[in-house]
């Protein structure tokens, strides 16, 4: 309870002195999860939609497979990762790893299958409510995905907020390929981690407590932004 | 004069699960007045509507029309589907679809907008609308293209009196216009106001076919008088 509490000073401390390290540790997990959460969401959502509206041969197991991704362990994903972008591996030659865009490739990665699934649920109930109405007006397979997108995006919008929930609490797999560098690929969650094995327990509850407010205010602001729940609007 | 006509049936057959829902049924569908499908619960009204409008699989069989352009006909769902979006966004939708300019899209949607008098509440999602609204607001966007034929599906099923009067005469004024409209209700007393022609289905089947004057004052079939008693037909 001491610990909560010093915690809780901790990131208070942390907040209002404007800690310069931790505002650079703060603006880079919200660099690195957001571009993330972007670049996941630009494959995901047309990916989920055409899953929606097409049939194909093996369909079902596609969105299988996409689900079973969900449960990727991201140490695997920051290892394999590694292996890719060592200086040994095909990749070597990019020069990528322990940069944030390593960490990037690696939220990605993780939160893409995530982010489909979601989508593909939404997008398959509007394309039952929309199907015959879509049919009917004569649209082509771009219109009809284009239309969902576009009348699906609050629920969209949820699955990539859910995407963004998991990059931003990620740790595994960012420590593996950013190597938790100090001014470099150091994030919140490497650093708890850090500062957690140091014994600093306050500090790193601190950082958490940032960790969960920066999330909760990413969320908020971004559902304020896109006006859901308001009156007379989608 | 519309070239789409005629339409030539041959044969349809629709099943589903291994069960015949439609058919055969051959018959020819050519330039006139509203033509009207009557039928107890289960006949196959919807079913020979859908195959018509080409949204209908058939088993066996063909659909043949003399022009085969299914943009040039629109369909209405007995329960509307609207988009998830404003009253005038769902005018705007069928004409956007096919590259309409935005001023002249403006033009038609506000033009209709006030002719089903709807133009108060032209920034009110469309979900929010009641039965009725939601029905003009569909026949209403099936119209905007200017269709050479209208498939509606018992419009009026559900609708309180007031709503079902000014549906129909929104049609009368569409087919006074040229548009040539197929219908199916089981309200016997709409099939009398609107009907040139008659269609009358039992068990998936055309039962009976003419002239309105003709079919519905002297029934050809003791099925067709039962129907029109009242009594329970299968």
């Amino acid at each position: 309870m001491i610990d909560i509490w010093e915690g809780l000073q901790a990131a208070f401390w942390l907040v209002v002195t404007f800690d310069a390290e931790l505002w650079a540790i703060s603006l880079r997990s919200l660099q690195v999860s957001l571009s993330a959460v972007v670049v996941a969401s630009l494959i995901a959502i047309p990916f989920g939609t055409f899953l929606a509206v097409q049939r194909f041969r093996y369909r079902r197991l596609a969105i299988s497979i996409m689900n079973a991704l969900m449960g990727l362990p991201p140490v695997v994903v920051g290892l394999m990762l590694y292996i890719l972008l060592s200086r040994s591996g095909p990749f070597g030659v990019l020069g990528l790893l322990f940069t944030p865009t390593a960490m990037i490739i690696a939220q990605v990665i993780i939160i893409t299958p995530l982010i489909a699934s979601i989508a593909h649920q939404a997008m398959r109930e509007l394309w039952a409510e929309y199907h015959d109405l879509l049919i009917s007006l004569h649209t082509t397979k771009w219109q009809r995905i284009r239309t969902l997108i576009w009348d699906g995006r609050r629920n969209l919008l949820t699955a990539s907020l859910a995407g963004f929930g998991r990059a931003i609490g990620e740790v595994g797999a960012i420590m593996i390929v950013g190597g938790n560098i100090d001014n470099a690929t150091r994030v919140l969650t490497t650093a708890i981690a850090l500062e957690t094995g140091k014994g600093d327990f306050a500090l790193a509850l601190g950082l958490g407590f940032v960790l969960i407010g920066l999330a909760l205010a990413v969320n908020i602001a971004i559902h304020w932004l896109s006006r859901t729940e308001r009156e007379g609007r989608w | 004069m519309s070239n789409l006509f005629p339409l030539t049936m041959t044969d349809c057959v629709v099943r589903r699960q291994g069960k015949t829902v439609l058919g055969p049924v051959s018959l020819t569908v050519d330039q006139g007045g509203p033509t009207i499908i009557i039928g107890p619960n289960g006949s196959g009204k919807t079913t020979l509507l859908r195959v018509m409008h080409g949204i209908e699989r058939l088993s066996a069989g063909a659909a043949d029309w003399a022009q085969n352009d299914q943009g040039r006909q629109a369909y209405v769902f007995q329960s509307p589907i609207v988009l998830r979006r404003s009253v005038a966004d769902n005018l705007r939708y069928p004409l956007q679809l096919i590259g309409v300019a935005k001023a002249e899209i403006e033009v038609a949607a506000t033009a209709w907008l006030d002719r089903i008098g709807l133009s108060d509440i032209r920034n009110t999602r469309a979900s929010r609308l009641s039965g009725g609204e939601r029905q003009k607001l569909a026949i209403a966007r099936a119209l905007i293209r200017d269709p050479d034929v209208l498939f509606l599906d018992e419009p009026c099923a559900n609708l309180d009196g007031h709503a079902t009067r000014e549906i129909e005469a929104l049609l009368q004024e569409t087919a006074a216009a040229g548009t040539r409209i197929i219908m199916s209700t089981h309200d016997m007393g709409q099939a009398r106001r609107l009907a040139q022609d008659v269609i009358f289905m039992i068990a998936g089947k055309v039962h009976e076919k003419g002239a309105a004057s003709d079919v519905l004052a002297t029934p050809g079939t003791p099925e067709l008088q039962a129907f029109l008693n009242g009594d329970i037909v299968t």
